[in-house]
Order: structure tokens, then sequence, then C-alpha cells
């Protein structure tokens, strides 16, 4: 009897404490998920924020040239004309010159880098690409304007306009006057600058593919470039693209090194050698010393353009992954 | 302008906050183009009185936007206001400072001051007109230089600046053509040509690219040697860019003639005069809210124009002449009040 009585309270005493402790863990997950939850609702509170307040401040712009603004050419503060083509062009033809030579040596690289390199040599160059990334892109800018662009304007430029004076089109997209700077030079420089980004992602998911994999492939007799074809980037494209996009999306919204070697120029002219400008760089140039209201607001009407770029380009890729998902899962 | 580069990073971050001034400190906002003086005038005012200045380089337009909201005891700017923006602001203005623009080129086998340029020929290159180095026009101001046939290469400011202000008043001043088709701001739509950063963007891009010409202001040219041209002025006289032929411009200018001194020191008239002089401007309130300050600010600039012409000089800035300092005294005393309707400056 007294035994069972001791029991009973035992257990009533044990009932409560595990409450308690229950309780205890209750309010920490509670909490926890709060602090948490908070965080995250940040993110889409700046997001609205910074969206509101584009979209507000670009009104002006927006009701003095309408739907203008997106194709006109002209970018006048005198007479308080804008146009964002020129920027617009200017940002979509540097970026996509960046990732044309970009991308193939970052593929490059990582491929060279799992695949073919001596161990020891590994990581020196791994180090190499990651200190590229490191470098602000201030400095690429000072870099480009005085040692990469008057080298380019005396001992490349002249050789191109030289080779394709006379095959039409190239002759028009090639044509001088050498400057040195200009947009193919600054599409060049992001180049440079998108390398990093790209090679480090592509070779980190080039690693997670299993080994067994590729042994199969080489078993029966695939050479490299085989294994790399059919086996590694199959199995990593979701990775790659999402490299990529990482780079184009540096790409676009890079300002200070743009600037530094683009020309600033609102024009838009046949030739990739010629002078231009990107809607960061005309931000960057011209937003201190904008007199009057709809200069100003014509700026941030820019800014917002860049906004929607960048929203499309992302959803874009996520699309190509959502299909090529859909398409490997057959 | 000068320290552009730091200047805009700085001022982006500043010009969206409200500034709040140490209780005893100047505030001020506006123009690049005379920083380096106000700051080294400022440097030496400190260790006199142990009032500091903060100023904000964040560009005419920001200290004229930063003056009309209020937030600084005074805005300077390198483009005068006009008298009726002036009244409708309540806004005072006084020249402080002036400074030489000059056109620079990069031609081998030319040096310094041996290239001859007038205005017309300057308009025609800076719209495409004249498109090689050894143009009839250009040949005919100098018949003995050797001049190649290669492209000129246009270099101009990208940013919004009182240099391109001043630069663009004096082209539309001598060419009906410059006026009509691209005009007279701070930023204009440009014909031709790269645009470069500030001061020495443009000084570098002029230092790098061969068979190119831009525009400068003067301490720029120096400090990076870069080749400077002379000019024809109004009076048909050939002049090299010096502190005599800045100041020469400033002499010959009636300052009275418009409200707020905003003379632009543009094409003026005289012998000596340098076609391409600039000043620069400080905008304060008549009716300050907070006269102490205010009070405060003109005792400084009291004290820079009697204290720092010497300073001034050496850093290729030209002082303000004396009579000119009167002129804008009286103004103090008569257009610059407190609540009480008593002046708030009063010469010691």
């Amino acid at each position: 009897m007294m035994d069972a009585a001791v029991a009973e309270s035992n257990f009533v005493h044990d009932e409560a404490k595990r409450a308690k402790t229950l309780r205890r863990f209750r309010i920490g997950d509670l909490t926890f998920k709060t602090i948490t939850q908070t965080a995250a609702i940040t993110v889409l509170v700046i997001l609205a924020g910074v969206i509101v307040a584009l979209v507000h401040g670009s009104l002006p712009a927006w009701r003095a040239y309408g739907f203008g603004f997106f194709t006109s050419e002209s970018w006048n503060p005198v007479t308080e004309k804008f146009g964002a083509l020129p920027a617009i062009y200017g940002t979509l033809l540097t970026s996509f010159i960046a990732m044309l030579i970009g991308v193939p040596v970052s593929l490059g690289i990582a491929i060279f880098l799992t695949e073919i390199c001596p161990q020891r040599l590994r990581r020196t160059i791994g180090i190499a690409i990651e200190l590229l990334a490191g470098i602000p892109s201030i400095i690429y800018g000072i870099w480009g304007l005085f040692i990469f662009a008057p080298w380019f304007q005396v001992h490349v430029q002249p050789l191109l306009i030289d080779t394709f004076a006379n095959i039409p089109i190239l002759n028009q997209l090639f044509a001088g006057p050498p400057y040195g700077i200009g947009l193919l030079t600054a599409g060049l420089i992001l180049a440079i600058m998108v390398l990093p980004f790209i090679t480090s992602i592509t070779r980190e998911v080039f690693d997670t593919v299993p080994p067994v994999l590729k042994e199969a492939a080489y078993g029966i007799g695939c050479t490299r470039w085989e294994v790399m074809k059919r086996v590694v980037i199959p199995y990593t494209r979701v990775g790659i693209i999402g490299g990529v996009m990482l780079g184009l999306g540096r790409a676009l919204g890079e300002t200070m090194a743009v600037t530094f070697v683009i020309g600033n120029a609102h024009r838009i002219a046949a030739s990739v050698m010629a002078p231009g400008t990107t809607i960061s760089a005309s931000i960057a140039n011209e937003f201190t010393e904008a007199v009057g209201d709809l200069y100003t607001s014509s700026l941030i009407a820019l800014g917002l353009i860049l906004f929607l770029i960048t929203f499309v380009v992302l959803a874009f890729a996520r699309l190509m992954l959502m299909r090529i998902e859909r398409k490997a899962g057959k | 302008m000068r320290f552009m580069s730091y200047a805009v990073a700085a001022g982006l971050a500043v010009a969206f906050t409200v500034t709040t001034a140490q209780a005893a400190d100047l505030s001020g906002a506006g123009a690049t183009f005379p920083y380096p003086i106000y700051a080294k005038w400022a440097d030496a005012y400190k260790k006199e009185t142990g009032i500091g200045l903060n100023y904000q380089s964040i560009g005419s337009g920001g200290g004229i936007k930063q003056i009309e909201n209020k937030t600084v005891t005074f805005g300077a700017s390198d483009k005068p206001l006009p008298g009726d923006e002036l009244d409708k602001y309540g806004l005072a203005q006084f020249p402080m400072v002036m400074g030489g623009i000059v056109p620079v080129v990069n031609l081998e086998g030319i040096k310094p001051g041996e290239l001859v340029l007038d205005g017309d020929t300057v308009a025609k290159i800076f719209m495409g007109e004249i498109t090689k180095w050894d143009d009839e026009a250009i040949k005919k101001l100098n018949p003995d230089a050797k001049l190649p046939s290669s492209a000129i290469a246009v270099v101009h400011r990208s940013d919004g600046s009182g240099t391109t202000f001043n630069f663009t008043y004096y082209l539309s001043d001598v060419s009906s053509d410059w006026k009509s088709k691209v005009g007279a701001e701070t930023a204009v739509e440009w014909p031709v040509g790269i645009g470069a950063k500030g001061n020495e963007g443009v000084a570098n891009n002029v230092a790098n690219t061969k068979g190119s010409v831009g525009y400068v202001e003067y301490a720029y040219a120096l400090q990076n040697k870069l080749t400077y041209t002379k000019m024809m002025n109004k009076a048909g006289k050939t002049v090299a860019p010096t502190s005599e032929s800045f100041q020469a411009a400033a002499a010959g200018a009636d300052w009275s003639s418009q409200p707020g001194f905003g003379v632009i020191l543009a094409n003026q008239p005289g012998d000596e005069s340098w076609p391409m002089t600039a000043g620069t401007w400080i905008l304060m309130y008549k009716q300050p809210s907070d006269p102490a300050a205010s009070s405060e600010a003109l005792k400084f600039f009291a004290w820079a124009y009697k204290n720092g012409d010497k300073m001034a000089e050496e850093l290729d800035y030209v002082p303000m002449p004396d009579s000119v300092v009167e002129q804008v005294q009286k103004m103090w005393t008569n257009d610059i009040k407190g609540a009480d309707g008593k002046p708030i400056f009063a010469m010691n």
C-alpha cells in the first residue's frame, strides 16, 4: 500500500516536472520560430520597401515620358529629354560579352582543376581564383583604365579594325576609332570579374559527382571529354546554371569597374568598340549632380529598370532549372 | 571635382542621411570644385578659433537641394542661381573664390602652352565637326606646329559638374551652333566623345589616350603635367592660363550687374582675360532659422576673404578682388538678418 502511494506521488511529481520541461521547450521553440520568422519577413519588407521607393521616385519620369522612356535614345539634361535605351543596351551588351567569354573559360578552369590538374597545382590555382574574387571592383576599374585600356588601344583594337575591315557586318561591329575604352573593354573586364564566381561554384558542383559514375564511364573506355560531356556536366547542370546566373547577376549590376572603362556616353553605336554606358554606371555618374526633379526621377527609373531586368533574369533561370529537372526526372 | 571618387562614395552615403553637425561646427554642402580650398581654410580656421567646418562635397546640385531643404547652414554651387530662384527661397548668394578651366591635349611633340585654340574651334571639335588634328581651322591658328593627321578623341565629363557648366556656357557664348544644338548645363548631351568621371577622370583619360582633347580645372593640368593649350580671348589676343589671366577676367567683370553676384566669368572682355574663368558661390538664407549658426558661418567667410588669399593661390585658385569682397560684405549687413530685423553680421 505504502509503496503504491509513494509510487503514486512520485508519478505525480514526475508528471509536473515533465509538463514544466515540455512548456519550457515549447516557449523556446516559439521564440526560435518567431525570431527566424521575423528575419525572413524582414527580407520581404526590405524588398517591398525598395520597390515602393523606386516606383514612387520614378513616377515623375513615367508621367513625363510614358513607355517612350524605354525606346528613346536621347539623354539630354539641358532640354530634360531622357530615354533609357542606350543604358539598357549597354547593360545587356556588356553582360553578354562577359558571359560569352567568362562562361567557357570558367568551365574550362573548373574542369581542369577537378579532373586533370595535378594535386599540388590544384591548390595554387584554386587560391588564385578565390583571391581574384576578393579584389574590390574599383581595383579592376583602375587596372582596366590605366593598364588594360591603353594596351588594348595600341595593340588589339587596330588589329581588330584592320582584320575585319573588308568583311561585311564584322567591319561595322569592329569599327574605329580605337579609344581604348568602350563597350568591348567593359565586357572584357566584366568577364574577368565573373570568372572566379562561376569557376568556384562549378568546381564545387563537379566535386559532388560520385566517383563511381566517372570510374564506370572510364571503365567502358570513355575519353576525358566524353566523361565530362556525358557524365559530369549532365549530373551537375543545375549547379552550373546557378553559378552562371550568379555571374550574370554580378555583371548586370557591376558599377565602378564599368564606369571607369565604358566611356560613359549615352549613345548606341553599331561598333562594340564605341563608348557606351550602363544603367548602374549612369546612376553612379550622374546622381550627385542631377539638378531638377525629372533628371533625378529618370535616374531612379533607370534603377527600377535594372531591378526588373535582374528579376526577369532570375525568373528565367528558375524556369530553365525547373524544365531541366522535369526532363531529368523522366 | 578634386577627390571626386572619394567624394562620390562619401557623398552618396551622407546625402540621404540627415547630418547633425556638432554643436560648434559649421555645416555646409555642395560643390566639389572648391572643396580643397574650403577644407584648407577650415583647417586653419579651426586652429585659430576652435570652430570646425563640416562640409559635404556632394556636388553643386546636392548643395542646392540641401540648402533648399534647410539641412545645412550654407550651400555651395559652381552654377549661380538666377535671381527669381533666389527670391523664391529667400536666399542670399555671393562668390567665394575663382578658378580657371583649360583645354588639355595629348599630342606627340606638342609641349604645354604651344598649341593655340579659339572658342569656335573648340566648339567644332566638341561637336564632332572637326575630327582630325590637321584640320584647316587648327592649322590656321598654329601655322608652325607639326600636327598629325590622326583622329581627335574627345574626352568630356560623365558626371554633372560646375566645370562642364562653365565650359559649355563659354562655348554657347562663342558659338550659336553650340547654343542651339547642345546648350549650357552641368551635364549636356555630348555629340561625340568619351565620358570620364571627375576632373581626375578626364585628366587620366587624356593622359592615356593618344590624340585626345579634354577640359579640366587648371590645377589638374598642372598636377598631371598635361599639355594645356593657349586660348584666343574675346579681344582676339592669345593668352596662356595663369593666375594673372584668370584675375584679369575677374577684374573686368561687372559683379553688381547680376542678382546674387551671379556673373559667369566666361568670355570676359580685356586683352589679358582668360576666356574660361569660373567662380563658385555660397548660398545662405536671408532670414535664417538659426541666426547664430549663420552668424558663425559669415564670420568664417569674412575670415577667409581676409586671410585666405595666399592659401587659395597655393592651390591654384584665384581669390576674389577686394572691391568685390567689399560689395559682398555690404550685402551681408543689408540683407542677412535675424528675426529681430537686425543684421546678424557686423564687421569688426
